[in-house]
Order: structure tokens, then C-alpha cells, then sequence
């Protein structure tokens, strides 16, 4: 990391950048991101079209499943297409062409083609965008053999995400978290990579493990500030690659610590907090202190009114609240 | 712009291709349900019988390195864009030796080496992703085309006209072959679908639309011929249409007894091989050359059959490759 800052958007800008400079099979497609188009709803693509031109940066139509199915056709002749579908919720139209074809080409076909093609997407509630413009679903697809699915936490890992993500033989689904692109950071060094599938210990404590991915990581270190007000060290683990997870890391802090908290965005029932929990009660069962807690959202369409939406949401005193349980040093 | 039938402009070279392919795959197809008569075999598997000469013409036009995506009925796709028969029959069967180390299944054939790239069992899916494999080239100004393979029922699925539209916005050196041979399922063409040609769909995406008869070599020939030729000049997808009819049940094993009888018999009539065998041998190939194609054609499905029957069947264990790139845990 040097001391320079930089933004969620200037990150992936870059990462996107440098990826494109390195490997002329890198391409990028999605509804407005070459430049004459805007350079992206959220400008992450912004002058790459103009530098690599709009062969490579290609704005489409309106037309999800064509999008995909036009990556993973692609990525089947060794292309690295970074397809962005703008939305979380949009990828619904586009389900057939990752769960059934990106996942499990290299299945079906005895390893005799790949996909790797990386999905960029944002999302996130608690900006007013409603029911359908806010989900995250992350789930779904680590409950599809074949996919990966990551989340950054911060601009410099999201740079070393989106490398390692097209730099991977297998397909990638990247969410952005719609809060998260004006957020600044130690910017990454050009060629920076997080390996996918790798933990990230955020903050050491050996009081309770606090498990968290995307969003939710600075929500959770805000949580053990006031933890440790109260003598609680809390231990908070960024998984950045939510599926497949960092087994390892987790079951070596919860070892630790003996008390684990899951706090995830997404709705709480079958959410990915439900997989990591029942995976530590399966592993350290005899050596928790108590059962692991989980802190997400209420299961409700995302509401659009604020107090609903508030209600919606966890909240950093969910956090707080769940960890005091566990530790059972309740105030 | 319909194909007038058959002007005779097919070569006696092209006319022996075309009918050692078609030949091979009435063939297979015939020995495959055999097998599954009479118990040799226990697979889900979607006759080819009247799609041969689509196939066999079709691919005839192309070259081993262009793309194809076809479909659970695709068979006939796959043997006459070149697929090895003894590593399809392994396949089919399940084996290790298959060309999917036995993963894929007849749904799911795959094989680069011969341009076969995917094939699916989602109705339609495959449409995009040709899109794909020809965008590819496109930007790396390879000379290939790509040929999504599909039935007429495909053409009423989204996947189909999200497909057509980005396509020609593009100018890609796609073909997208549709297979009409009137039926989806039980669904009529008249019952499922708001046109009586796929090919008028096209004019809907600005892009030639061409229906051409699937029973006769010249006619795909030909079209398939134009549209690879205007997809190699950088003019962009053709929709070609090839009009036949499915003369078997949907599926292996199936009721067919709601097509029309006289509609069956028909259409028997006009794809009978016999027929077809006769059109060939009035195109400068002599009745030995015939007899020879077929034998070899029969020789080589005997020892397809014998090597799927020999070969072994996957370790359990091999379900933990191929998920990603790096093996999984047991
Ligand atoms: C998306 C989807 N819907 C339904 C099916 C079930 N299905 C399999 S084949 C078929 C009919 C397709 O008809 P057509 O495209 O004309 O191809 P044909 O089988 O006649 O070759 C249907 C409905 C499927 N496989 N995929
Ligand atoms: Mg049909």
C-alpha cells in the first residue's frame, strides 16, 4: 500500500485499467460503460473505451442474458470478459446463462473448456432504491458449484479482487456495494492481488470472532470499538471471497476465541451466515462457549421508506448486541 | 427471401461429403436406438431422423475451426461438424473415454478440437453464447464464424431475440441455424408460434432471414454457403431456417401419436434415405463410391460401439475435478 488515497471507483478504474493493458484478452461489456455512453452508471468504466476503444469496451443493449451469454461465449475461446450487469437484481434475468452454462461448462465438458469470466455488479439498500434495486444475493450463487463470488470491503482490495478475478480460470461474480464508491483508502499498487478465496484478519481479539464480508466490515469494526469500550476484544474477519470461503481462517480464530457472530447484509434466512454457522457448530462444537449468532437483515422485500428501511437493516448495535450475548457480558 | 429448390450447383466432391455425413448419422441414430430397445444402453436421448441432410450440409459449409453451439437434440451436429463417432458412442455411454470423460452426457457434448463448443439442454441458451464465440473472433480478427444450432420452439424464448438483435447491432460472423421440424414438445408450430416461417423473424432484427428446404442437400447447402460467406465478409448474422419434419417422437421412447398420420408418411416419404442416396448418385458419384461410403460409415460405428461398450466407467472419485480449476476437497 503506498499512502496515496483513492476511491472504491478510482480502484476498480484501475484495476479494470491495468488488466485491459496487460492482457488484450481482457474485454469489458455492459449496458452504458464505454464512454461515449457515460463510462459507466457509476463511472467505474470511465475512459476505457476511449483508450482501448469500444471493441474492447463494448456498450450493449438492453439484454442481460445476451450479455452473459455473449461473456461466456468468449471466455470459452480464452477471453477475459468483464461483463457488468448494473444492478444486483438485474442478474435474475440473466440466471440461466451463469448457474446453468458459466458454472458448469467446465464441469460438463471434462475440463475441456473454462469460463473465466468475471461479473461486476453493485447493490446494497439503504439508499432508497426499493424492492427491486437493492438485494444482495450473494447465496445463490455460492449454492452453485462451479461459481465464485466476492466482495471488497475496501477500494485497495477491491483493486486486488477484480485482478485475481480476471487473472482466475473460473467465473466470478464481483458485487460492489452501492454505498461504498465514494469511499476513500491507501490506494493499491498497480499489479496488487487478493487471492480469491482468502481471508482477510481485520482486527485481532480474543474475546469473540466477528465474521463479515463487504459492507458489513466496517460496520462490524465499529462494533468492536464500543466492544472494547466495554472490555470485549472482539477478533473481525473480512472474507472478501464469500464462496468459496476461508474455512481455515474462520475455524482457526472461532478455535481462539470460542464465540463466533455471522452479520451479513443480505436476509438472514438460508443467507450465507446460515452455511458458516452450521460449519463451525460441525467443527468446534465441544469447544464453543455458546451457539454462534447471527446478525442480517429482517426477511422483507427492501422497503423504500426510511424508518422501514432502517428496520430493514441490521444495525452496528445488532452487532454490538449479538457479540454481548455471546459473550455473555451483557450491560 | 425464399430458396428456390436445388440449383445443381453442388459439386460431386461436396455431394460425397454431404452424404457420408448424413449417411453416418441416419445410421448412428438407427444403432443408438437399438441399443436402447433392447436394453444395451439406458440414456435420455432425442432422435435425429429427418434432420440429417440440415446437418450433414450445413456443416459441410464450414470449416473444423468455426464454432458450434447446438442442443440436446444435436446429435447429428456434433457427427457432422466431426466429432470422432467413438468418442461420441463413449460418451453417450458414459465412459471415462467419452469426450467428456463421461460428465457431460449426450446433452452435453463438448469438443474444441472439432469447433463443438457447447451443447445445451436450456432451450434457446445456446443462441447467446454463439454471439460470444463470435465476437471473439471478432476482436481478434480470426476468420472463423460461429453457428448456434436450435429448434423452431427456440425461436420463442427470450434468450433468441435478445440474441438476434445484439448480433446485428454488432455485425457479427454469426449463423443462427434453425432446425424447423414443426413440433416443440407436442406444441405444434401453428399452436407455439406467431410465424409460419422462423425466417420472417428476422426482418425484426435487420438481418436476412433465409428458409431453405432441410431435405434437400443443395438448398441448405447453398444457404448455408451464402450466409458463411456474408459472416466471413464482416456483413454480419444471417437467420437460416431449414425446414423439416420430426419423424420420431420428441424424446427416445415417447408418444408420437398425436402428429397427423398422413403428415408422418409424408414427410417419411420425402426424407427417405433412399432418396437421398438417389439424388447423390445422379451428381457424378458412382454407385461403388456409394457402397464404399456406407461401409466405412458402418465399420466405423461398429467400432465406436465396441469401444463405448469396452470402455471403462469414471472413478467416483473424478467427481472432484473439473468443478474449478483446482481440485476439491473429498
Ligand atoms: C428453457 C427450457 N424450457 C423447456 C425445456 C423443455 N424442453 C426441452 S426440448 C423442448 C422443445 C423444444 O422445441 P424446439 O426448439 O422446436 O426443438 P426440437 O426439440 O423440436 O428439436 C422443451 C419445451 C427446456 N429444456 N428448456
Ligand atoms: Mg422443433
Amino acid at each position: 500500500m503506498s499512502a496515496e488515497k483513492m476511491s472504491f471507483a478510482q480502484a476498480l478504474n484501475a484495476a479494470l485499467d491495468d488488466a485491459m493493458a496487460d492482457d488484450e484478452n481482457v474485454i469489458m461489456l455492459g449496458e452504458d460503460v464505454a464512454d461515449e455512453q457515460g463510462g459507466g452508471v457509476f463511472k467505474v468504466s470511465k475512459g476505457l473505451s476511449d483508450k482501448y476503444g469500444t471493441k474492447r469496451v463494448r456498450s450493449t443493449p438492453i439484454s442481460e442474458q445476451a450479455i452473459i451469454g455473449a461473456a461466456v461465449g468468449a471466455a470459452i475461446t480464452g477471453m477475459r470478459p468483464v461483463a457488468e450487469i448494473m444492478l444486483m437484481n438485474f442478474i435474475t434475468v440473466a440466471m440461466d446463462q451463469l448457474v446453468n452454462h458459466a458454472a458448469k461448462l467446465r464441469f460438463m465438458s471434462g475440463g475441456q473448456t473454462n469460463v473465466p469470466l468475471v461479473v461486476r455488479t453493485t447493490t446494497g439498500a439503504g439508499v432508497g432504491f426499493g424492492g427491486q434495486h437493492s438485494d444482495m444475493l450473494e447465496a445463490w450463487f455460492a449454492h452453485v458449484p462451479g461459481i465464485k463470488i466476492a466482495t471488497a470491503s475496501n477500494p485497495a482490495d477491491a483493486y486486488g479482487l477484480m485482478r485475481s478475478a480476471i487473472d482466475d480460470e473460473d467465473p466470478t461474480i464481483l458485487i460492489e456495494n452501492i454505498t461504498h464508491y465514494g469511499m476513500t483508502g491507501p490506494a493499491a499498487k498497480p499489479g496488487y492481488r487478493v487471492p480469491l478465496g482468502k481471508a482477510a484478519i481485520v482486527r485481532e481479539g480474543g474475546d469473540v470472532t466477528l465474521i463479515t464480508y463487504g459492507r458489513g466490515v466496517g460496520d462490524c469494526l465499529k462494533a468492536a470499538g464500543q466492544l472494547a469500550d466495554e472490555g470485549i476484544e472482539a477478533e473481525v474477519i473480512d472474507l472478501r471471497t464469500v464462496s468459496p470461503w476461508d474455512e481455515e481462517a474462520v475455524l482457526s480464530s472461532v478455535a481462539k476465541t470460542k464465540r463466533a457472530v455471522i452479520v451479513h447484509e443480505a436476509v438472514r434466512p438460508f443467507g450465507a451466515g446460515a452455511e458458516i454457522s452450521s460449519r463451525i457448530h460441525e467443527e468446534l462444537f465441544g469447544e464453543l462457549a455458546g451457539p454462534v449468532q447471527r446478525v442480517a437483515s429482517y426477511p422483507s422485500p427492501v422497503p423504500f421508506a426510511k424508518p422501514l428501511e432502517t428496520a430493514f437493516l441490521y444495525s452496528v448495535a445488532d452487532i454490538v448486541h449479538a457479540a454481548q450475548q455471546a459473550t455473555e457480558k451483557k450491560v | 427471401m425464399n430458396k428456390p429448390a436445388s440449383s445443381p450447383s453442388l459439386s460431386p466432391d461436396m455431394a460425397r461429403t454431404i452424404y457420408r455425413k448424413a449417411y453416418l448419422i441416419n445410421r448412428t441414430d438407427e444403432r443408438f436406438r437399438a441399443m436402447l430397445t433392447n436394453g444395451e444402453l439406458a440414456v435420455a436421448y432425442y432422435p435425429v431422423r429427418g434432420h440429417e441432410v440440415i446437418a450433414a450440409a450445413a456443416m459441410a459449409a464450414l470449416e473444423t475451426e468455426d464454432y458450434l453451439v447446438t442442443t440436446y437434440r444435436g446429435l447429428h451436429d456434433a457427427l457432422a461438424k466431426g466429432i470422432p463417432s467413438r468418442l461420441l458412442w463413449a460418451e453417450f455411454a458414459g465412459k471415462r473415454t467419452g469426450t467428456c470423460k463421461g460428465k457431460g452426457g449426450p446433452m452435453h457434448i463438448t469438443h474444441p478440437e472439432t469447433g463443438v463448443m457447447v451443447t445445451t439442454g436450456i432451450v434457446g441458451s445456446g443462441i447467446p453464447i454463439a454471439n460470444g464465440l463470435a465476437m471473439s473472433s471478432q476482436i481478434r480478427g480470426e476468420n472463423r464464424v460461429a453457428v448456434a444450432s436450435f429448434g423452431d420452439g427456440a425461436s420463442n424464448i427470450g434468450a433468441f431475440h435478445e440474441a438476434l438483435n445484439m448480433a446485428s447491432v454488432w455485425k457479427l460472423p454469426v449463423i443462427f441455424l434453425c432446425q424447423n421440424n414443426q413440433y416443440a414438445e407436442h406444441t405444434t408450430l401453428a399452436a407455439g408460434t406467431s410465424v409460419s416461417s422462423i425466417a420472417e423473424r428476422a426482418a425484426g432484427y435487420g438481418m436476412p432471414g433465409v428458409s431453405c428446404d432441410g431435405l434437400d442437400p443443395a438448398s441448405v447447402y447453398e444457404a448455408m454457403s451464402e450466409a458463411v460467406s456474408r459472416a466471413r465478409a464482416g456483413d454480419g448474422p444471417t437467420l437460416l431456417e431449414a425446414r423439416t419434419f420430426r419423424l420420431l417422437g420428441h424424446i427416445f421412447g415417447a408418444d408420437y401419436s398425436y402428429v397427423p398420420k398422413e403428415d408422418l408418411s409424408a414427410a417419411e416419404e420425402r426424407a427417405s434415405m433412399a432418396k437421398l442416396r438417389q439424388w447423390i448418385s445422379e451428381r457424378q458419384v458412382s454407385e461403388a463410391e456409394l457402397t464404399q461410403i456406407e461401409q466405412e460409415a458402418d465399420a466405423e460405428i461398429e467400432e465406436a460401439v465396441a469401444f463405448a461398450l469396452e470402455s471403462e466407467l469414471p472413478d467416483p472419485d473424478e467427481i472432484r475435478f473439473d468443478i474449478y480449476e483446482t481440485e476439491q476437497a473429498a
